[in-house]
């Protein structure tokens, strides 16, 4: 007989799984994000998805007062999100890449430059 | 007896949802071409995701306390993830960040 304690613990097991895979994926997007923005929209998922976490943990565990760490942690991201939307405003843009098509026509144009 | 059961299946239904929601949203982190579009991924996807996920552990508690707070964390997240999405967009556009070559038009360009 399968108790629901037994159902629950399987299903969060295989959502930490499945958590870890996003988290892997979201931080390889911080890591090869070509532009600032990237990145930090890849951090601001990167707490959305921490956030999910520890909801997991706090069912795994049965300590309910993850919940409020969750709560905070996205008050949190949200700040962090919105200081550096306000930095990328203040800093300009001073490297951004043309858009792939573009870019290849200007590179074949200013061959003998390079 | 039965109402655990039921209680179970709910979570563990929920749980892997939201697992899979944030899955989905960090595969497209990845796959889109451009910031404007991963922005759509991460910031609708994503916060689904995590709703879903607190929503989950306010049930499995089985206290009302605990239920509401999951779900002023949920209606929170709903509120702060499109205004942080829209503010990074509009610095990243102001900035000149270019759009993706899939895309065919741009309403914010300036005449």
């Amino acid at each position: 007989m399968i108790t629901p304690a037994a159902i629950v613990a399987a299903a969060s097991s295989a959502a930490l799984v499945i958590l870890g895979l996003a988290l892997i994926l979201t931080v390889w997007r911080v890591v090869a994000g070509p532009t600032l923005p990237d990145r930090i929209l890849a951090l601001d998922m990167l707490t959305g998805i921490s956030i999910g976490l520890i909801a997991v943990i706090a069912v795994k565990t049965g300590f309910s007062l993850y919940i409020d760490i969750a709560i905070s942690l996205g008050l949190v991201g949200f700040l962090a999100t919105v200081a550096f939307a306000r930095f990328v405003l203040s800093r300009g843009n001073f490297k951004s890449p043309a858009p792939p098509a573009k870019a290849g026509a200007k590179r074949r144009h200013a061959g003998g430059k390079k | 007896m039965m109402i655990d059961y039921i209680l179970a299946a709910i979570v563990a239904v929920l749980l892997i949802a939201g697992a899979l929601f944030a899955l989905s949203a960090a595969i497209g982190l990845v796959r889109l071409p451009d910031l404007y579009t991963r922005m759509h991924a991460a910031s609708k996807v994503g916060t689904v995701g995590s709703g879903l996920l607190l929503l989950a552990a306010g049930l499995y508690s089985q206290e009302l306390a605990v239920l509401a707070r999951a779900i002023a964390g949920f209606v929170f997240l709903l509120l702060t993830a499109p205004v942080s999405a829209h503010l990074l967009a509009r610095a990243a556009h102001l900035c000149g960040y270019a759009l993706g070559a899939v895309s065919v038009r741009d309403d914010m360009r300036k005449r």
